[in-house]
């Protein structure tokens, strides 16, 4: 499986990081040699095993329906890139 | 599973000689009634001021981990006993990833593959018949914050207290054929969740939100067409009105020659129409895994057992109690169990009097009084109790049925009790035999001429008679007795 | 009396209940060393006048049942901590304040302790030698211009250069295990849901452990104490009864089963390393233990499916530094072009990179042929140490395939820096607990780590069987304060 620059163009916009052309083939190249490592997986007949999606040796806690988070407001905005006391503020979403 | 009688009117978009069946599917999104949210202990009131109700967890700060709600898988599991369906006991929880200003985390909690609810039905109850709707499955989810874009005319404002509330995603299987089937199945649905206190419906308030798969196919045609996503109605309204421009368009499509593209619309209530979102090439890769923060939900068979044992009487079964205990019309036992405020009233009322009275009391004066003071059931001016009251009254003979319709409106005002107002205005009927034949024998005496006309075939003057004796009496005659007698000495 | 920096944790914990030291004399012998240490660049943040007044407040109305009274530690600045800088080693959080703590170092809280500072590691826990920070690589205190390890680079370089008396990291893939291994000390990795992960700035999810950092056995027995518990703000993390590790650790080992995994035997492995090895299985044996060769076949794949698990998990974990909430924000036309350059200038190349594949291996069409598929092997990896465990009660191993490397050796090839990881991997995977321990040093005279990996929950086993090789080792990291004039 290559890697090629349109899929790194196509993975940088669903990851959201944006990615000159000289980086984006630097790129292409460093997934491409891990791609080739990781590829040994391929040697493996897993068909009739079960995934393990959780190491943890516990059953899932349940918790119960109370409210113990007061308001902080300030708290919550207190490291927001933008000022504003009520509200975050991001640049317009173009629709 | 379609049930429709022969005269039911089908909802067909016909051009030249063509006719096109419309194939609906719904998703309805359901805020689910609980205290606090879903993975979070935040509260999930509605109409508080922004990011007031917002939690670390909330708002995804560095480190912040979910941990489940139980109630809201009970909320879960009672909705899909309501809509009998197949309880899983292991779900997943996945991560859907997906950028927005209002989500928070990047992702949102979902369930994709293993979802905490199968299959089920729900039963429409439409004018020709019951039709059975397919549910293919219920599962939970978060919901995600606002985003206010009109306040701000440069930036968009972003309000975290919604992020994070359980929603049950409930998706039908596209079993829904017309306009009055997607307002009957979201009525139902709403009914049986509010019957069940796990949503309370309101769609006011977004707590009841959907999106509509439309797509068209020639009647008779066995095969689906490509289907659009309109996302986001907010009323039932919006939802037939998307539908119909949708399916009409669809159609406009076809008959062109065209093929329809499988995209997600939005309904623009101002222009009336659908149009395509922008299309974001990668939108739809959300990258599904299970949440690595979280375990898999394994429900053991006790815990199911204890909410089936504790699901109250849903709308259906009401129904079917009311017909057979009451005997009531189908027509009748619809319009009372519906909405469950409406048959906890009717049940109160009919506990205590007649069950025919109070139906038609009910369904009539009383829905009339609150529909010109537009209020809900639960409002009323008129307590069950002093309802009955008046029903009792007038099974009794105390008063006539006349009468207690000018009594019904002096109630209304502070919730009067009726046999009070009966003994201050003196409004008690008349029916002592021998005070009516008083009544009467004056009035035929005074009244020779049309006796005798009366007498000699001049049927319709009966009516003047009883008028007479009625206001000799200021309406205080039992017209029954009126009748019985008057026929007596008349003939 | 030895220089206060050159005490063990546990003896000052003793001293200070005496009374024969106090905080503040502590906390200052500490803090100065560290000011003369900048050259190594283990501090991100320090927390020096605070950290101070909290000692000269507990010299004033001293609580001595405390695991940790008034201790002094600067702890990895993955931690949370209320009021205190945390940035994960990224300019994407660079002027980023909690206002909250994490379990872990609450616990710590809780015990007495005193956080003097943060310590710098690679950006969000991705990297083996603390060389992908945005706040510098920091030295090694073995010798100059040698990587520390990492990804807590940092938290081994102060500890080993005693600029704190234990420290805590987190080990996701090697993270505490391999940087112990490169500057001479110990460090463990509990298993996972021992320690919870709340507050804890998160990598790879599943992979993610919290752990202690400290010059020997007793100390990282005491500080396990302190920091493992069961946490419901975690909902991985485990509610088992936890020991007591300090009082019950002792050196008998007679009759312990100790596994040899034959996969480890890497091809091309120094000699030294293996020699290390064998010196290891003869302490075993000399000390009434008894060596078992075991089978762990599918060892060879533990690298790959962990890096597919851990970028999966990270790319999605990473998606909330996006500009909205707190954190670094760009200058975007509209939303999207925001989050692309935040992301994009906030972020590192080896972030990045990880973020990719992450991406890739969980996009459409791709999910069962990586992920899916790395999640089995990962089931056949753990069922392989479960067999292993009905046969011995412990495995040894080598901790690195190597000793520390220059700065800057592997940074163009991101595989070489990866095979690292080589046999540290495989326990995340399983889930299991670990230690590092020095045992030898290479012909440069550069520390190398034994590692004894034990059943879950099986800490005070491992903490055991380590304190009897370290007693038997008699291990002296050869450090000459190079970097302080």
């Amino acid at each position: 499986m290559t890697i090629d620059l349109k899929t790194v163009k196509h993975i940088s916009k669903l990851s959201r990081i944006s990615i000159d052309d000289n980086k984006a083939k630097k790129l292409s190249d460093d997934l491409n040699s891990i791609f080739k490592f990781i590829e040994k997986l391929e040697e493996l007949d897993t068909e009739k095993i079960e995934p393990l999606t959780s190491i943890a040796e516990t059953n899932l806690k349940l918790r119960k329906d109370e409210i113990k988070s007061k308001n902080i407001r300030e708290d919550i905005l207190k490291n927001s890139p933008e000022d504003n006391k009520d509200f975050f503020v991001v640049p317009k979403v173009v629709e | 599973m379609d049930k429709l009688s022969k005269e039911n009117k089908e909802y067909l978009i016909k051009r030249n000689t063509n006719e096109y069946e419309v194939v609906i599917g719904l998703e309805v999104h359901a805020q689910v009634l609980s205290e606090s949210k879903l993975f979070s202990t935040s509260p999930t009131k509605f109409g508080s001021e922004p990011n007031t109700q917002v939690s670390l967890v909330d708002a995804a700060f560095p480190g912040m981990l979910p941990v489940i709600n139980e109630f809201c898988i009970k909320q879960a599991i009672k909705t899909g006993i309501g809509l009998n369906a197949k309880i899983n006991k292991k779900s997943i929880f996945d991560r859907k990833n997906y950028f927005y200003a209002d989500l928070p985390q990047g992702y949102q909690i979902s369930q994709y593959k293993n979802p905490i609810v199968g299959e089920g039905t729900v039963t429409l109850d439409l004018p020709n018949g019951e039709k059975k709707i397919g549910i293919e499955r219920l599962h939970l989810e978060q919901d995600a914050g606002k985003s206010i874009h009109d306040i701000d005319p440069n930036n968009t404002l972003v309000d975290l207290n919604r992020s994070g509330v359980a929603l049950m995603e409930i998706v039908s299987k596209p079993d829904l054929r017309s306009l009055d089937e997607v307002n009957s199945y979201i009525k139902k649905l709403r009914s049986i969740m509010r019957y069940l206190g796990t949503c309370d419906g309101n769609m006011q308030e977004g707590s009841l939100r959907a999106d509509v798969n439309v797509s068209v196919r020639k009647k008779g045609s066995k095969e689906l067409g490509t289907r659009c996503e309109i996302k986001n109605v907010n009323s039932i309204k919006f939802m037939q009105m998307a539908i119909d421009y949708e399916a009409n368009r669809q159609v406009d499509v076809i008959e062109e020659g065209g093929s329809i593209d499988q995209e997600t619309r939005l309904f623009d209530t101002k222009k009336n129409e659908t149009r395509s979102m922008r299309s974001k090439e990668d939108a739809h890769d959300y990258r599904y895994f299970p949440d690595p923060d979280l375990l898999p939900l394994e429900l053991d068979e006790n815990f199911i057992n204890d909410i089936k044992k504790n699901i109250p009487e849903l709308p259906d079964e009401k129904k079917k109690r009311f017909i057979e205990k009451f005997k009531l019309s189908p027509y009748e036992a619809n319009i009372l169990v519906s909405d469950i405020d409406t048959s906890k009233y009717f049940e109160e009322v009919s506990k205590n009097s007649d069950v025919k009275l109070a139906t038609n009391w009910i369904t009539g004066e009383l829905f009339a009084l609150l529909n010109e003071k537009n209020l809900e059931i639960t409002e009323s001016p008129i307590s069950s109790k002093n309802l009955s009251k008046l029903i009792n009254l007038i099974k009794k003979g105390t008063i006539s049925g006349k009468i207690a319709k000018t009594i019904f409106e002096l109630m209304s005002d502070g919730d009067k009790d009726p046999e009070k107002i009966v003994e201050e205005k003196g409004l008690k009927q008349q029916s002592d035999p021998k005070e009516l034949e008083k009544i009467i024998d004056k009035i035929i005496s005074e009244n020779p001429k049309n006796v005798e006309l009366y007498k000699s075939g001049k049927d319709k003057l009966f009516g003047f008679f009883v008028g007479q004796v009625m206001k000799s009496s200021g309406g205080k005659a039992n017209p029954q007795l009126v009748n019985e007698i008057l026929k007596k000495k008349l003939n | 009396m030895s220089n206060i920096i050159d005490l063990k944790l546990f003896e000052l914990v003793e001293k200070i209940k005496k009374k024969e030291i106090s905080s503040t004399e502590v906390t200052k012998a500490f803090i100065d060393r560290s000011q003369k240490s900048k050259k190594l660049n283990s501090y991100i943040t320090e927390n020096f006048e605070n950290a101070l007044q909290k000692a000269k407040q507990f010299d004033e109305k001293p609580d001595f049942n405390k695991k940790l009274p008034s201790i002094p530690l600067a702890v990895k600045d993955l931690f949370c901590t209320k009021n205190i800088r945390t940035t994960a080693g990224s300019k994407i959080l660079e002027n980023f304040i909690p206002t909250y703590e994490s379990t872990v170092t609450q616990n710590i809280l809780n015990e007495g302790g005193i956080i003097i500072g943060k310590l710098n590691c690679d950006e969000f826990a991705m990297g083996s030698s603390n060389e992908t920070s945005f706040f510098g690589n920091v030295q090694n205190p073995i010798s100059e211009n040698l990587v520390p390890g990492g990804s807590s680079g940092g938290s081994s370089s102060a500890l080993a250069a005693k600029l704190t008396p234990a420290t805590i990291g987190t080990d996701t893939g090697g993270s505490i295990r391999q940087p112990a291994s490169f500057t001479g000390t110990v460090g463990l990795k509990p298993t996972y849901g021992s320690c919870s992960r709340y507050g804890i700035v998160a990598f790879a999810s599943s992979l993610d452990q919290a752990g202690p950092m400290t010059q020997n056995v007793k100390d990282c027995a005491l500080m396990l104490e302190v920091i493992s518990s069961y946490d419901n703000k975690d909902s991985t993390s485990v509610d088992f009864k936890r020991g007591q590790y300090l009082k019950d650790l002792n050196e008998n080992i007679k009759g312990k089963k100790i596994g040899i995994p034959k996969q480890y035997r890497v091809d091309g492995m120094p000699k030294e390393i293996d020699e290390l090895w064998k010196k290891g299985m003869k302490i075993i044996e000399d000390n009434g233990g008894e060596i078992i060769e075991i089978n762990l076949p599918n060892t060879n794949y533990a690298l790959p499916t962990y890096y597919i698990v851990a970028p999966a998990e990270a790319s999605s974990n990473l998606a909330r530094y996006d500009g909205v909430k707190y954190g670094f924000r760009s200058k975007g036309e509209n939303l999207i072009d925001m989050y692309e350059k935040t992301r994009s200038e906030g972020f590192g190349d080896e972030v990045k990179r990880r973020i990719m594949i992450g991406t890739y291996v969980l996009s459409s069409g791709y999910y069962d042929a990586y992920y899916l598929k790395a999640q089995k092997v990962r089931r056949l990896i753990k069922n392989d140490f479960d067999e292993a465990y009905k046969k011995v009660d412990a495995i040894l191993t080598p901790s690195t395939p190597s000793s520390a490397f220059k700065i800057g050796e592997k940074t163009n090839d991101p595989v070489s820096m990866y095979l690292n990881d080589i046999f540290t991997v495989p326990i995340n995977l399983a889930g299991l607990p670990a230690i590092s321990i020095p045992a030898g040093h290479d012909k440069s005279g550069y520390p190398l780590g034994l590692q004894v990996i034990g059943k879950a929950f099986d800490e005070q086993n491992i903490l055991n069987i380590a304190y009897s090789i370290e007693k038997n080792i008699n291990f002296k990291n050869n450090i000459n304060d190079w970097w302080i004039n």
